[in-house]
């Protein structure tokens, strides 16, 4: 029998969008209303292309064996590793993750997320400066003024700007987008810059220099420089001038801060000017980090909320201790220290970076995955999950650290069952191996 | 011919990911360098061809296709994915974040074959291919 099912949460990227619409067809998914492409994919593939068990390496070649194979070996793995990491959490719930931090513990292994790959130097920022952020339904409502820096949203948040910060109407922007000035700063003429009011193409690679061009004008420095960054200084001034005469602002930034020289630099000296904005022009303004995947914000929350530290926390000494650079994935992996990691809800193989990956293969890997992605050619054992958002409810947290109940839209495959199950059962064993 | 390579997301790679990453779209979406309309004159490249792309990383060979984010010139543009990650700069400076953008790279033409997804990660990490070339480039050791 068909059904529609409303309201249901995209678990795909950090807007989290809660209005949409799947159809299901005895079980099947066949359809889904109001999503971008890329939602619709995450539900249209979501079914097909599934391990039907769980899997171990026996002489160099995946081979099907019972789940309970499967989380005893895990389990062996993570006991007898020394300094086992525990990867991923940006795809599942807050529910999972606890078990996850609770089993770093258990095998006194690192755990970090993804966040260590996208805005985990504006975690370090907001650290050092504290930020003024909001709700996404504060940007709706209040915003005249939305900059997007170094991050484009058409193509990787492609709701982002007709359901939150541009086209909706708001209670004091009645007027949707007309009522609102764009400025998007990248160094390329993305189709966001194509929508926006003012693009600033500004000179790959210099955005900390333009960010403090902007701090020198608010504090009544001269720029002695013709340009700065690519762009004439007296067009900067202008840009000053325009974004003053605004009411309520806000700084979207992605990774083209984060990635590039600078890193948490970059964004210290973003936050510094939104205070200087706010205390010297009288803009109301705010920033918030544009998150990637749907539950990454969720996995800072929980992780933090666990252990006190947003990502990448040691258990190795019995205590939680955070130190980026040291006990960061890239790194630890960078410096061949981990002899065991377990991936779930993440994809290494297409987000690491080649010398990371290069140790990863060396080492034995625990993969928590449903679909065959291209971590498994270096992968010892895979446990297929059920897909959280589709196949079981969990909790998210938006871009914004809203908490949002994600739904059970279907069921889930024989022998997948949920990461909090199956997390429970590793843990289960870890503590009578350890 | 040098450039500035920037890596990032693209909606299609999104939706790549999401059809699964041995799909042809994943593919189509990724196994890409997107240049600039008079980079690629300049080059004598057409859409499609196939280009080496090299940093001090590693190298890789992907196709040549026009940016629909264009102008940019000087700029290359990879999808973030498994052939991007070939050439980006590893170390992290203590952050805990490669370097993914802005790193210096040369493009030229090549009859080299485009690997696919899975078969990059075996080529490159399971049978160490980026290794004996990073060796090579001596860089393995001093990556920074
Ligand atoms: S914008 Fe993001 S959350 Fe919304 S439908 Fe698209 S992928 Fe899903």
């Amino acid at each position: 029998m068909m059904r529609e099912i409303k309201n249901v949460p995209c678990p795909f990227c950090g807007c989290l969008c809660d209005d949409g619409v799947v159809i299901v067809d005895d079980n099947k998914i066949i359809g889904t209303r109001n999503l971008c492409r890329i939602g619709h994919q995450k539900f249209a593939h979501a079914q097909k292309g599934r391990f039907e068990t769980p899997q171990i390496r026996k002489n160099g070649k995946l081979e099907p064996v019972s789940l309970d194979e499967a989380f005893d070996k895990s389990a062996q793995i993570l006991a007898n590793a020394e300094r086992p990491l525990l990867y991923g959490w940006c795809s599942t719930s807050a529910e999972a993750i606890q078990i996850g931090c609770e089993l770093a513990e258990a095998c006194g292994g690192i755990i970090d997320c993804t966040a260590t790959l996208c805005h985990g130097p504006s975690l370090l920022a907001i650290q050092d400066q504290g930020a003024p952020s909001c709700t996404l339904g504060e940007v709706m409502n209040r915003a005249d003024l939305v900059i997007y820096w170094g991050c484009n949203p058409m193509h990787a948040h492609p709701r982002h700007m007709s359901r939150y910060s541009v086209f909706p109407r708001g209670l004091f922007r009645k007027r949707g987008r007309r009522s609102r000035t764009i400025i998007v700063v990248d160094p390329r003429r993305t189709d966001t810059a194509k929508l926006a009011d003012l693009h600033i193409q500004i000179a790959p690679g210099s955005d900390h220099m333009l960010v403090h061009t902007f701090r020198e004008i608010i504090n009544s420095y001269d720029v002695t420089h013709e340009t700065v960054a690519g762009i004439p200084a007296d067009a900067i001034r202008e840009t000053i001038e325009a974004m003053g005469q605004h009411q309520w602002a806000v700084l979207f930034f992605g990774m083209g801060l984060t990635q590039q020289m600078g890193k948490d630099r970059n964004i210290d000296v973003a936050i510094k000017f939104i205070h200087e904005f706010n205390k010297y022009i009288g803009t109301k303004t705010v920033l918030m980090p544009m998150r990637g995947h749907y539950n990454v914000a969720g996995s800072n929350v929980t992780i933090c909320a666990e252990t006190g530290h947003p990502f990448a926390v040691d258990f190795s000494r019995g205590y939680p201790r955070y130190h980026p650079g040291e006990t960061t994935a890239m790194d630890v992996l960078y410096r061949g220290e981990v002899d065991a990691m377990l991936n779930i809800a993440a994809n290494p193989g297409t987000s690491f970076s080649n010398r990371a990956l290069a140790h990863l293969a060396k080492i034995p890997l625990i993969n928590i995955e449903p679909h065959n992605q291209q971590s498994m050619q270096i992968s010892d054992v895979v446990i297929p999950p059920a897909i959280v958002g589709v196949e079981c409810d969990g909790t998210a947290y938006r871009m914004d650290n809203i908490p949002i109940k994600m739904k059970k839209i279907v069921d889930p495959p024989e022998n997948s069952m949920p990461d909090t199950v199956i997390l429970g059962e590793i843990l289960k064993r870890v503590k009578e191996y350890v | 011919m040098e450039f500035i390579l920037s890596t990032g997301r693209s909606i299609w790679q999104g939706e790549g990911i999401e059809a699964g990453c041995d799909s042809e779209l994943y593919f189509d979406a990724c196994a890409r360098v997107e240049m600039d309309p008079d980079d690629m004159e300049r080059l004598g490249l057409k859409e499609n061809d196939a280009v080496k792309v090299k940093t001090r990383y590693g190298e890789v060979v992907v196709y040549a296709k026009t940016s629909t984010q264009a102008p940019h010139r000087g700029l290359i543009f990879m999808p973030f994915g498994t052939w991007a990650n070939v050439v980006v700069q590893p170390s992290t400076e203590c952050t805990g974040m490669p370097n993914c953008k802005c790193i210096p790279a040369t493009t030229e033409k090549t009859d080299e074959r485009v690997l696919g997804a899975h078969e990059a990660i075996k080529i490159y990490y399971a049978d160490g291919e980026w290794g004996k070339r990073a060796e090579e480039l001596k860089s393995y050791y001093d990556i920074h």
